[in-house]
């Protein structure tokens, strides 16, 4: 992967409004903002109530991602667009999700929403209809999804990588400062990880950072790209966005988002913590 | 107190447990002022980055329809920027436990 084939510009974005061949998706924590106004002719997922499951904790199943494409008029030939606010922390949580069910060609606007109202361009409120298709999935790929007991034996062996903020991973907050402190029951970082907050990827505007600044970025903490990388955060979409970077942006395959993240590794009982900085 | 229909300062603070929460608020609101008072149309869609004491980001929302933002900081001196269409602003302020940070902001 890289930035051609992962990224698109908001001038391609305005270029290709009417392009029967792409379905925009907006994704967010929620979708008041989408009701307000997006881009036109996109469509929206709600990160919560689209994409997780609801009864136990996890994405939903290869059937009920099938069904959600299908209304909504993907197939599994769209080029797939997605973007969102909060620095399209949900959109590439989305992004790595359709990655899983292997979907062919799904891109990222580079800057997301906040570029897209920074540089005032337009926003609707239409909401676009498209008829249903057949949307085939494939299974799930867990090449880059990690769970809790690989996180465990990757202490000391493996890369870490937290990409929370600073205080989150000192424990001195407990979720991001915008949000109410919850989340697990104790507070701190998984030891041996090395804080790369996703924020250092992203430059004011939102867009990513060159590949250049993104590798020494991470080199630069210590992060040997050529070993194996797990990155989590609170409820693994900070760190969606950190694996993107590392996965889709700076071609490295060796790296799983561990979406369990924080909310669970902060409640497992026995497993070591690590605090301060 | 009205401000073109916008409470001064963030959004309520119903439901917010104070004791607890270090809560930096505010506003973000057009240029112009009525005897002294700001009195600007508010900035929705603006977004308000919060930094750290040592400069390091730490989380951005956008404001609300009535130009409002809200952090859960910590007690503590940080760091707003605001970013509009055109606009960037930043200015210090000291959020403590108990008593929130109101800010009004123009752009």
């Amino acid at each position: 992967m890289s930035r051609e084939t992962a990224l698109v510009t908001t001038d391609w974005v305005s270029e290709n409004l009417n392009n029967p061949k792409v379905v925009f998706v907006e994704v967010d924590e929620d979708t008041t903002l989408y009701e307000q106004g997006h881009i036109e002719g996109a469509i929206t997922f709600h990160w919560r109530d689209d994409l997780q499951d609801g009864l136990v904790r996890d994405l939903i199943s290869k059937e009920k991602f099938e069904a959600l494409l299908s209304k909504n008029g993907i197939s599994n030939e769209t080029t797939v667009v997605l973007y969102g606010g909060n620095n399209n922390w949900f959109a590439t949580y989305a992004y790595w999700y359709f990655k899983i069910y292997g979907h062919q060609d799904v891109r990222l606007i580079d800057g997301g929403r906040k570029l897209w109202e920074l540089k005032a361009l337009p926003l609707v409120k239409e909401v676009p209809s498209r008829a249903a298709t057949r949307y085939v999935a494939k299974e799930r790929d867990n090449s880059i999804r990690a769970f809790r007991d690989e996180v465990i034996a990757a202490i000391g062996t493996r890369n870490i990588v937290d990409v929370r903020s600073p205080a989150e991973f000192s424990g001195e907050l407990a979720a991001p400062a915008h949000l109410p402190q919850e989340g697990g029951q104790i507070k701190g970082h998984i030891p041996t990880a090395k804080n790369i907050p996703w924020s250092k990827a992203a430059n004011e505007d939102g867009t990513f950072r060159s590949e250049a600044e993104l590798k020494a970025l991470y080199e630069g903490a210590g992060v040997d790209l050529a070993n194996d990388t797990i990155a989590y955060c609170r409820i693994g979409e900070r760190s969606a966005f950190s694996w993107f970077v590392m996965h889709e942006l700076l071609g490295v395959n060796n790296v799983k988002n561990y979406d369990g993240s924080w909310t669970e590794y902060g409640s497992l009982v026995g497993v070591p913590v690590a605090v301060g900085a | 107190m009205k401000t073109c229909g916008a409470t001064p300062g963030g959004p309520s603070l119903d439901g917010v447990d104070l004791t607890k929460q270090s809560v930096i608020q505010g506003v973000i609101l057009k240029d112009g002022q009525s005897d002294g008072v700001p009195n600007g149309a508010p900035v929705a869609s603006a977004h308000v980055r919060l930094l750290d004491s040592q400069g390091e980001f730490t989380a951005e929302v956008p404001t609300n329809t009535d130009g409002q933002f809200r952090f859960f900081a910590a007690p503590g001196t940080w760091t707003l920027v605001v970013l509009a269409p055109g606009v960037r602003k930043e200015l210090s302020v000291d959020a403590a436990t108990g008593v929130p940070a109101e800010v009004v902001i123009q752009i």
